[in-house]
Parts: structure tokens; sequence; C-alpha cells
């Protein structure tokens, strides 16, 4: 018991109304302190981020809400030329997409002829990711076709993906994987 | 606060379904912003509406309505396909908000209906008394659950997630009184444009006496039933009202006797 | 769109579809698809615009338009040349536009021959390629060379000295009467496209045809415009790249293009597609549409300029971009002397697209492969095949933010669950790496519109997920440091050459996409200060670019693309909202928007003008022109580059200027669109004795059967396939997402009463689909929206299907890819998932079997191949397919 009080509004709401005369309980005498006091969790946010629909290519503005360094919303953002603050379903379920329970935080590993997955450290997969594909590229270089022309590049290793990727992300995997020689680098551009 | 709010002017939702695409941002956005469970995962074969009703969990939801009939002037096929973002009414005569014995159900200061979750205790009677079928309990928790109109956005001066995510404006939120005005305008040009069928749900208590008219009214194209709401809502305590009226004074002697006990028992309890 | 008006982008954006008389929608379906751009839509619709909808489905689009056209499934080049035919024949094109603003005034080589005389197929047919020779396509009197991309010129190819000349008409007919003017091909072309035809071939009664074209036609000319919108409708077939030609011939002949509330509008489904296109990862292309060297001709870095660098038109400036790229990528190792590194480019020898590195990968010379952000087992063709190549690889990395269908393929996949296949005989090594949210790291997106637009990092990514921008950063600098001590073999020269010093920052040590954004914009090399824009660029190695035509994003240090003017301080353009290539210009070919003398068309359609005052162009819009050329310019014989530009040439990136109704060069499969049936059909092409296109990419492979090419007993039904608005492409973003499972649990099929009473089908109950590829299973939808068409006097059924599920997430059903072969367009690899034909029957009957691991599904009948072409053009090398044209992608064409 949290102790005695004369204020009615900690009551019983039947007790409440009768104290403040509302006797079909249809007025905001019936309002509960917790209803008293309700806010909009975007109120007392830390940050509101500007950002865009990872989705479709509309490109609708986005705003994302933190606070305490967890994301409490997202939701259109008014000011965009594109987009006037709407979303459609996909932009507006955007907050469980980036916050569900369905994402993985772990790297995952599955070795050859393997059963099942295991975890591992980030930094190690990093290093046999790295290692595989020196090895992959050192054995299945082309230098020369049979005519004698340049070729420069390993046909065994290819890469899919970057239309849900920035442009910055892109630019580096064209940079990298063209150094190396990769040539089989593709998206969902031809999907 | 707890304090008295301010009063607002009240407020409500126009629902426009010519201009609706079926694209279900609404129901979205409010478990969003809401933090909904889901309505279970079923495919019901009824157009592309599984959600199938508003619920204790999905407080927007469209319907679809395929109609083997032209929609003039718009689509001169022999087919139309309606869609309509239903959601609760908000009635100015609320049949929930009456019947609801614990105050759990309030009239807010935006002239809104909301449930209070943590003073609801499941009893359901508010079930029964909506002539919509809006609200209804969660079977997790028991306690019953519907539109808030975004109480919580209001407050800070925001508008509710649906009408904001709506890509078409077919939801449009504001105040009720220039919402009315809108809409009556939206009828005479769509009927100046041919579309004869265009009338309005539920815009005045003249229009919808049972419900004394509705803060969330629609713009429809074909009879209330098409889209699964009532021709002729009536709020089931409206119909007793004298017998409420009279029963209202003989309720307070027992309600004040109520008082004098729980006054007891709280200081009877403070001191234990 | 490339080869017509010069650039593979959305010509236009959808917030000025507002200022659209008349909207076609058409191979999309842009209610359920892109909802808030069809905001836009619907706003016009209010100011009175009509709304057309061209499609075999009656969607959400559809309920809310004006018309509604349903139309045979894989049929819309009958249909758009009907159009065509229509405009011409009745004298509704808008003749000034045609006569200065596009090629038809051009005259073509004398020994062209259209389809009409061969029944079909082009002149330059080479029956022992396979392909067409195309210098009978060209101008008169010019020798070929494509815009800005292709390099096959006959000379090169012989190793014989190139004399190029501009790609400009020599001799034109104003007057639009010589017979072999561009013009008159066109109306010959099209003259048996009549609505009678149309009604035989797509299925659309001829009142409803007539109804559309006269709309479009009374929605043109000076004071009003019309919009073309597509999207994968229409890229995703046989012939797609010619669906988009003629919605570019239409809109050139009604003087739609560079006009508020005009273009050609490509809706595309991910956040950057466009941006990974600009930016590619795709294998035929650098950075800005540069092409990949080709082995055979691209020997050194002359040849290959020589072949790049057009000598008219935009594509002057190619050696600027070129050496600026690669001063960006490899830095002071890079120099005159070198020749800028060109020799560490790899090079082509054919089509290395999605499709081929598929198979080689099944036939085992793929080792290792990266995904990222994608999911190829659900949302590509032929899940089966996808998955076969999956097993023979020695290693794969999948990076997503949950274990999908692709990272799953050895655990969990029809043929695991029939015990066709086992884990424990699955070779491959699987990395699975959880991925950055884009709320968990700085970047931009590219949308649909080629916009830029950045998003702010707005927390650290969990436990483990990185961007992949960490990662490829990062592993980078692992190979650096693994090949340090092997510098001495050339080969890795550009591994220690490759300029990777990008800063970190915070306790991840994550790269600064900011300053990825900086190298992508150019710097002058000596102080790393920003260049201004691309015409700051340079060819003697003073500047570094990483993709020319997104200079200018990082203007004076600022990050343009984070610019966030509300909409409400600036005009409909919002040229302070983000920032678009090129040149923050929003509708392109915007000097169309007025007249030869430089003065608005109408008042209602004013967009930029000359000032005459100020002698240079303004208005609404930042011009897409040379900003201070007077309309009344015309360049001499000797000019070059960018000088051959005149006043009256609104398609500046095009070797001429002008907008190509006829393409002479850069097309495989013709310089005009022509209906060709989908590679499986349920009727025989009713214009031309050859059924398909001839130039169609096949893999003719035991574990790619196709069906008969029309009539094939077995499997009666046209099939089409496409999104909901309640999921996004393969499921990886939307049947993980309970918000989203629930408005769409199920995979269904959606068929009409009909067909439902032909076979026996239930609404709301099961039925099985099938194909030569495999089985699945759906639930029923019996609907009046997807009517059975009536061709000559026949009915034809279509069978729509979803694409969105497949065997993991909260979700589960069938995949519709399971059932697709692999077969292409010629011109940029895009696979036919949007006409094909199968089988339908009550009840849950699949066994889940799968060609490919579990055999013939069905009884072999006598092959009928040769049905597909007429005899010259039978019997080609497999899976020789050449090199493509400059454009790529789901669109970008």
């Amino acid at each position: 018991m949290d102790g005695e009080t004369n204020n009615a509004a900690g009551l019983w709401p039947v007790l409440r109304q009768l104290a403040k005369g509302d006797i079909l309980g249809l007025g905001d005498s019936a309002a509960s302190p917790r209803t008293g006091s309700l806010e909009a969790r975007t109120t007392h946010a830390d940050k509101v981020v500007a950002s865009v629909c990872p989705y479709c290519a509309v490109g609708c503005g986005q705003l994302v809400y933190v606070k305490d360094k967890k994301i409490i919303d997202i939701e259109g953002d008014p000011r965009s030329p594109l987009s006037h603050g709407c979303l459609c379903p996909k932009g507006a379920a955007t907050f469980q997409l980036v916050t569900g329970s369905h994402r993985v935080s772990h790297v995952l590993y599955r070795r050859p002829y393997g059963t099942k997955w295991e975890t591992i450290p980030l930094e190690t997969a990093m290093d046999m990711v790295a290692d595989r594909v020196k090895k992959t590229r050192d054995a299945n270089w082309e230098d020369k076709d049979k005519k004698g022309n340049p070729l420069r590049r390993t046909m065994a290793i290819a890469h899919l993906g970057g239309a849900t990727l920035d442009n910055e992300e892109n630019y580096l995997i064209k940079k990298l994987f063209t150094s190396l020689g990769i040539v089989q680098i593709e998206n969902q551009a031809r999907i | 606060m707890p304090g008295q709010p301010q009063a607002a002017p009240v407020k409500g939702f126009f629902t426009d379904t010519t201009l609706c695409i079926g694209c279900k941002a609404c129901e979205v956005a409010c478990k969003q912003w809401n933090q909904l469970p889901d309505d279970g995962f079923l495919f019901t074969g009824m157009s592309y509406d599984n959600t199938a009703h508003l619920g204790a969990s999905t407080w927007r939801h469209v319907a679809f309505i395929e109609r083997p009939a032209p929609l003039h002037p718009q689509n001169e096929g022999a087919f139309s396909w309606l869609f309509s973002s239903d959601v609760c009414k908000h009635c100015a005569r609320a049949g929930c908000l009456e019947a609801c014995p614990t105050g759990a159900i309030i009239r807010t200061e935006f002239g809104s209906v909301y449930v209070q979750p943590d003073v609801c205790n499941g009893c359901g009677y508010c079930i029964v008394s909506c002539p919509f079928g809006v609200i209804d309990r969660r079977e997790e928790d028991g306690r019953a659950w519907k539109c808030t109109l975004c109480y919580d956005r209001l407050r800070a001066d925001m508008q509710p997630a649906c009408a904001k995510s709506c890509p078409t404006e077919s939801i449009q939120f504001g105040n009720l009184e220039d919402l009315r005005k809108q809409a009556r305008e939206r009828v005479e040009k769509l009927h100046s444009q041919g579309m004869r069928e265009a009338y309005l749900y539920g815009e005045s208590a003249a229009s919808q006496p049972g419900t004394e008219g509705l803060h969330a009214f629609f713009l429809l194209v074909d009879k209330p039933e098409v889209y699964n709401l009532p021709p002729d809502p009536i709020v089931p305590t409206k119909t007793v009202k004298d017998a409420w009226t009279a029963m209202a004074a003989g309720a307070l002697g027992i309600a004040l006797a109520a008082l004098g006990a729980a006054f007891f028992a709280h200081k009877n309890g403070a001191q234990s | 769109m490339g080869t017509s008006f010069g650039r593979g982008g959305a010509t236009d954006f959808p917030g000025d579809i507002v200022n659209s008389d008349v909207i076609v929608i058409e191979g999309s379906n842009m209610a359920e698809c892109h909802p808030v751009a069809f905001r836009w839509v619907m706003k016009a619709r209010e100011r009175g615009a009509t709304l057309i909808h061209v499609d075999p489905r009656f969607t959400r689009t559809s309920a809310v338009s004006d018309i509604h056209v349903p139309i045979r499934a894989g049929s819309d080049i009958a249909f758009l040349g009907g159009i065509i035919r229509y405009i011409i024949e009745n004298e509704r094109y808008f003749k000034d536009y045609v006569v200065h603003y596009t090629n038809a005034p051009a005259i073509i080589n004398k020994d062209f021959k259209d389809t009409e005389d061969l029944d079909g197929l082009f002149s330059g047919w080479q029956k022992d390629k396979g392909h067409y020779q195309t210098r009978t396509w060209m101008y008169e009197d010019v020798d070929p060379e494509p815009a800005g991309g292709e390099r096959e010129s006959e000379a090169a190819k012989k190793g014989q000295p190139i004399q190029r000349q501009p790609i400009q008409a020599e001799h034109t007919d104003l007057t639009l009467q010589h017979p072999r003017c561009v013009f008159q091909i066109v109306k010959r072309h099209y003259s048996r496209y009549t609505p009678e035809m149309v009604e035989e071939t797509c299925g659309i009664p001829k009142q409803l045809f007539l109804k559309v074209a006269e709309t479009l036609c009374r929605n043109s000319g000076r004071e009003r415009t019309g919009v073309f919108i597509y999207a994968v409708g229409w890229t995703q077939h046989s012939v797609g790249v010619q669906y988009i030609r003629a919605a570019a011939i239409m809109q050139l002949l009604l003087g739609n293009m560079g006009r508020p509330g005009g273009g050609v509008i490509a809706l595309r489904g991910h956040a950057s597609i466009q941006g990974s296109t600009d930016i590619p990862t795709l294998y035929n292309l650098l950075p800005g549409y540069l092409p990949m060297p080709k082995a055979k001709h691209d020997k050194d870095l002359e040849t290959y300029l020589k072949l790049n660098q057009s000598p008219s038109g935009w594509w002057g400036e190619y050696t600027k971009y070129f050496v600026s790229l690669m001063k960006a990528w490899y830095g002071p190792a890079a120099t005159q002397q070198n020749d800028w590194c060109y020799n560490y480019l790899p090079t082509l020898t054919g089509d290395h697209s999605h499709m081929n590195t598929v198979v080689d990968m099944a036939d085992g010379t793929v080792k290792g492969y990266f995904v990222m952000g994608e999911n190829p087992v659900a949302g590509s063709m032929h899940g089966a095949l996808q998955r076969k190549g999956l097993r023979q690889l020695d290693w794969l990395v999948v990076r997503d933010f949950q274990l999908t269908e692709t990272a799953d393929f050895w655990r969990e996949a029809p043929e695991i669950e029939r015990g066709e296949v086992k884990p424990q005989d699955i070779a491959t090594e699987v990395f699975f790496f959880p991925a950055a949210a884009h709320t968990e790291k700085d970047g931009s997106f590219t949308n649909t519109q080629r916009l830029l637009q950045w998003h702010h990092k707005a927390i650290d990514p969990p436990g483990d997920a990185r961007s992949e921008l960490d990662f490829i950063f990062k592993l980078g600098r692992r190979l650096k440091r693994l090949y340090q001590y092997e510098y001495a073999d050339p080969r890795n020269w550009p591994i220690r050459d490759l300029i990777w010093d990008y800063p970190t920052q915070g306790p991840l040590e994550e790269p600064d996409a900011e300053a990825v954004l900086h190298e992508i914009n150019g710097y002058t090399v000596h102080d790393g200060k920003p260049v201004e824009g691309f015409t700051s660029l340079k060819e003697d190695g003073s500047t570094a670019c990483g993709a020319w035509i997104y200079s200018g994003c990082y203007r004076g240090g600022v990050n343009m693309t984070a610019r966030r003017k509300p909409h409400w301080e600036q005009n409909w353009v919002a040229p302070e909202w983000g920032w678009a290539w090129p040149h923050n210009r929003r509708i392109l070919y915007n000097r169309a928007s007025a007249d030869p003398q430089g003065q608005p068309w109408s008042e209602r359609k004013a967009l930029v003008w000359w000032d005459e005052k100020k002698q240079q162009w303004t208005g609404h819009d930042v011009p897409d022109f040379i900003v201070e050329r007077p309309p009344d310019y015309r360049p001499g014989k000797e000019a070059r580059g960018k000088d051959t530009i005149s006043g009256i040439d609104p398609f500046v990136m095009q070797s001429d200027g002008k907008g190509w109704i006829f393409v002479p060069t850069g097309l495989q499969d013709g310089p005009l669109p022509t209906h060709y049936e989908p590679q499986e059909s349920v009727i025989q092409n009713p214009l031309y004795g050859q059924q398909c296109n001839p130039e169609r990419m096949e893999w003719m492979r035991k574990d790619n059967p196709y069906h008969q090419p029309y009539n094939d007993p077995r499997f009666p039904y046209l099939i089409t396939t496409y999104r909901l608005t309640e999921h996004h492409t393969a499921g990886g973003m939307s049947r993980w997402l309970s918000w989203l499972s629930e408005l769409q649990p199920e995979m269904f099929c959606e068929v009409s009463p009909e067909l439902a009473k032909e076979c026996k089908l239930k609404n709301g109950g099961w039925a099985t689909i099938r194909t030569m590829r495999g089985e699945i299973e759906a639930r029923v939808l019996v609907t009046n929206r997807i009517p059975p068409l009536r061709i000559k006097g026949r009915i034809i059924h279509q069978i729509g299907l979803p694409y969105h599920w497949s065997s993991k997430g909260l979700i589960r059903g069938d995949a519709a890819n399971e059932l697709i072969g692999f077969v292409a367009d010629p011109n940029v690899s895009i696979q036919e998932s949007k006409a094909f034909t199968g089988m339908i029957e009550p009840g849950r009957k699949s066994k889940g079997r799968r060609h490919v691991t579990s055999g013939r599904l069905v009884k072999k009948l006598p092959g009928r191949e040769q049905d597909r072409d007429l005899p010259q053009a039978r019997h080609k090398p497999e899976t020789s397919h050449g090199f493509k044209a400059m454009e790529t992608k789901e669109g970008n064409v």
C-alpha cells in the first residue's frame, strides 16, 4: 500500500467519478494517472535522425527516433518532396525490420559437409574469407586467352548483390573486386 | 499530470474510400506506433483481405470488395474493386463507453473514445455494446482494445499514425467540423463528375441518429453493408436511455454507500 | 532508354506526374508496388488527368484508373505498335518536335531491310553466328559506331585503323517523305499493327484500343503532355528492351520528352537499384557507364579509348572520365607513361552476367561466391538450378539480416526434404555475416528518379553485424597484407597500388562513408579539394573521380545528398532536396520543353527556356543542356565532341543530339521494336513467321528444359508473376516481419472463375502448378480480376503468381521462381519471368520435385524447338552471346 491519499485521482475510477460528480462517467474525470500523463514516446527522444526508406526505389524520407541508443520509432519525414511524410506498409514496418528478433547478431559458419551452423568470431571469419579469396584467386588466374589477348582475371570468384546497398558500398565492392581481377560482379538489376 | 487537460476542438477522421488504393499502410503504421502484435497468419480467400476485421490487435482494417459492377465514371469496365479503411468510429454517443462499468472507457479532450488499459478489467460489456463490432478483447491479457485516435500523439500535436502514413490522403485527420465541410464538398464534386453513388456515412447526428454521428466517418459509393458496415447502427444504451437516467439516481445512492465503505477499507488498509 | 535518349535513367520524377494530362501505366502495378509515388498519380487524377492501366490483371492500380486494358502477358509491343501506327496514320504526331528533336528525318542505309520484307527478321542476320550484323541499320553514308558503348565496329574486328566519323545523319528529309527516312520506315514497319491485329494478338477489344489511342493523342501537343510509367513488367521478357523502346518511340512522336508531366519513368524495386547501376556492381561496366575492356578488342588504352570515345556528342569527353577514374583507384601509380594503369583492369570475353555465372557454378568453374543483400534462391529464376550451383562451390559468403534461403540452401530446400541431396554430401563451406541495417550506417541511396539521398547512422549495429562498407574495406586491408610479399608479380600490382586509405571512426573503426563519397565526387589530385562537377575533370591526371556522373554531389565539400530543405520552401522540382545526377538536373532532356527558338511550347508547359538578355538557358529546373549555347548555334563539319551539339539538340548524350525513334546502332535485336512471342507462348506469332526474338539468350542444357514454343498440350495456360504491396521482392525484408506477414500470409495463385471451373479449382483451396522445371503448391484465389481473353475466337486463360514466398521465414510457401527457366533478353541479360506457360490442377499434388534433381516431371513430346525461328535463324551456337550494349538492368534500358 503506498499510503493514504485524499486525491480522488488516485482512487478506483468509480469512486473518482462520484467524487467529481460525473455520474455517467463520460468525461475526463475518469482519466487514470497513466492516462493523465500519457505522452507520445517520441517526445523525449534523444535524437531524431534523417533517413531514407530501405525498401523500394521511391526513396521516401524517414525519421528515426533514438532514445538510450535504441530506436523507438521510425516514421515518414514530412519535409520530403518525394513522400510528404507518407510511407507504404513496408516503409511503415521499417521499425520491425531493423529492431526485430529475426536479426542474427553473430557470424555463423558451416564447414564442408557439415550439418549445422557454428558461431565463430568475426575477426576469425574475416581472416578465413580473405584467405579463401587469395587461394582461389591464385589457383585460378587467367593471364591471356588462347589467342594471346590479355585477360588479367579470375573466373573462379563471383559476386551478387548491390541494389539494397549504399552507393559507397557498391563503389568499394567494384573497386576492390575489379582490382582483384574478379569480373563476375552482378546485382538485382538483372532480376 | 494529472490535471484538467485543456478542451481542444473535437478531432476525427474522414476516410474517403474513393481515394483508397488498399495498400494497408494504415494497418501497419498503426501496429508500429501502438506496437501491436499480429492477428495470426491466415489466408482467408477473401480478395486481398487477410486480417478480416477490426479486433483487439488490428485497429485499422482495409476491406476489399470485388464487385461485378462498374463504378461510373471512374472505371467503365463491368467490374470494380472497392477499398475502405475501417476504424473505430469514436461515436458521438458511444455504446462502449456507456456500457463500461469500470470507467475504463473515457471521452478525451479531443472528443475521442479511449480505453484505459490500466483500468479495464476485461468484463467485456463494451464488446456487445458496440454496434460496429469494433472493440475486442485480446486473448493474451483479457482486456478490451481498440483505436485510441492516437491519443498519445494528439497530446504531442502529432496526427494519428494511420492518417500520416496514408499515401493518397484517403484518411484525413483534423477538426471534425472542418472535415465535415470538406467531405460535403467532396461529395458534391464527385456528384458533379458523375459519381452519383457517393455519399457520406455517419457524418452527422441527423444522418445517423443511432450513434448521434461519428467522429470517424466515411465517404462510400455502395451500400454500407457492402463494406461490412451496419446500415442503421444504434447504440444499445440509446434505446434504454430513459431507463438509465432514472436508474442513475438510485445508483448514486448505492455508490455513495460504496464510497464510504471504500474509504473505510482504504484507511484500514493503510493502517494494517 | 539509353539507346533512345542517351541515358539509362528515368527521365522525369514521380512528383512531376501531377503535371500530366494523361498517365499510362503499363508493365507496372504502381499503386501496389510504389504506393507513395502513386500519391502523385492520384493528385494528377484529382486535377483531371486520365489514368490508363494496361495489365493482364485488374490490380489495385486498375481499381482507381479511368481505363483498364486487359492484355495478354507478353504482347505489349503489338499494342504499342498499334498506337504508333494510329499516331502516324492519323497524323497526330507533334510535327515540329518530331522534325527538329528526333531522328525521324534521317535517311537510312539503302541496304536496310525491314521485318516486313523478311517475315520477322531485319537485314544483317548471320546464320553462322546466330547474330545480327548491324551495319545496314546505320544512317546512309555513315560508318557504324554506337552511342558511347558498343565497340564492335567491323574495322576494329579486322584490326584495321579506325576512321570514325560522328554518327549524325548525313542525309535528312525534313518533309519526312523520303522512302528511306526513319519516319517512312517506321510507318511501314507498323503498317500491319492495325486495331484488328491488336485485338487478335493482345486480346484487347478494338473499341477499347481506339479509345486509349485517341486519349493519348488528345493529351499531347503544345498545351498537353502525357507520361509513360513502367517497371519490371516490361523488362522481364526476352524482348524486354524493345518494350521500352516502343514507349520511347511513342513519346518522341507525341513530343512528350523533356517536358513537365511527360517522359518515361522506370519504377525500380530496390532502394538503390539505380545507384548499383550508376556505380555498377555489374560485370560489363565501370562507374558512370564506362564499358569494361574487352579481351578481343581493347588491347591497349589507345584502342580502348578510340572505341569508346565518340567523336560527337557528350561521349567525346570519355578520356577525362576514364583517366580520372583510374587516378581515383590507383592514385600516383596511374601515370601517362603506364597508360594510367589501364592494364590493371581485367577483361571480358563474353556475357558474364548472373545467369551465366550460375550455370558456370553448376558446371564447377566458379569456386567462391559473395552474396550481399540478395537472395537468389528465392528471387532469381529457376531456384533448383541456383541451388545446384551453390552446391558445387568451394565457399560461399552470405551477408544479410537473417539466414535466407540462399544461406541455408544446404539444409532447407525441396531436394533436401526429398532426400535427393544430403547435407553431408555438400562440400560448400558457408560463411554467414550479419549485416547492418540502413539505420546503422551512413551512406547514400540513389532512387528511381536518379536522386541521391543520404541516410545518417542512428545507432551502432547489433553484435557482430557490420555494414558492407566495413566488410569490404577490412577485407581489402587483409588482402593487401596477405599479398604484401608477392608484389613482384604484376598480377598483384593492382592490389599493391589500390588506394585504400579511408579514414576510420568510432569504436568499431568503421570507414568514413563521406570520405568515399568525396572520392566518388572527384577531387583535384594535388590538394584533394572536391571538384565542382564533371566539367572540371581533366585527362592529364590532375583530377581523380570515382564516378563522373555523380561528380558534383560533394561540391565545395558539402554533402549535397544530405540536403533536406522542406518541400514547402521550394518549387515542385525541389532542387535543394538531395542531389540528382547529372548536375542536379531533375527532368532530363528539358531543352525539348522549349521550341527550336528556345521559347516554351506553351506557358502551361514551361520548364526551361533561352534568356536572350542573359544569353543563357534558365527556368524552373537546371537546364540539361550547355547553358550558354544559343538555340541558333549550328556546328561546322569540323566540329568534334561537345561542339557538335547544335542549339536544337536536346538529347546531348546522343552522338547526333536527337531522340532516336530508329536506333541505328547499339541494340542487338533490331532498330525497331517488333512483336515476338515469349519463349513459351500459348499462340503462334500472328504477325511474322519468326516466332521469338531471334537474338534471345537461351541455355540449352539438360537442367534447363523448355516447353514447346506454342500450343504445348502439356502446358496450356499462360503464367505471369508479380509483387504485392505487402511484401518486398524475394521476401528477405518482409517474410520475417509479423506486421507484413499477416497481411499476405500464404503463397497463392490467381485464377478466373472460368479457369477455376475448367480445372475444378476452389477458392481458398489448394492448387498445384507445374512446368518442366518444377512443381509448386499455392492457395487458390478465384477472382474476376484476371479475366480470360478472347483471341481469334479462342479463350486464353492466364494464371497470376506472386513470387515472394520460399522455404524460410515467419510465413512459408513455395517459390514461383522454381517454375521459371533461364531465357533472357539479349541486350541486358534480364530473364523472362513475366510470361511463360504451365499447367494447373486442384489439390496438393506437388511432391516437391525439381527437374534438376528429380529428373523429368512430365512425359516427353517430340521437340518442336525449330518452330521458334525461321529456317535462317535456327541452330544458333549455344550460349554465345557476345557483348552487351552499354545499358543494363531492370529498366535501365
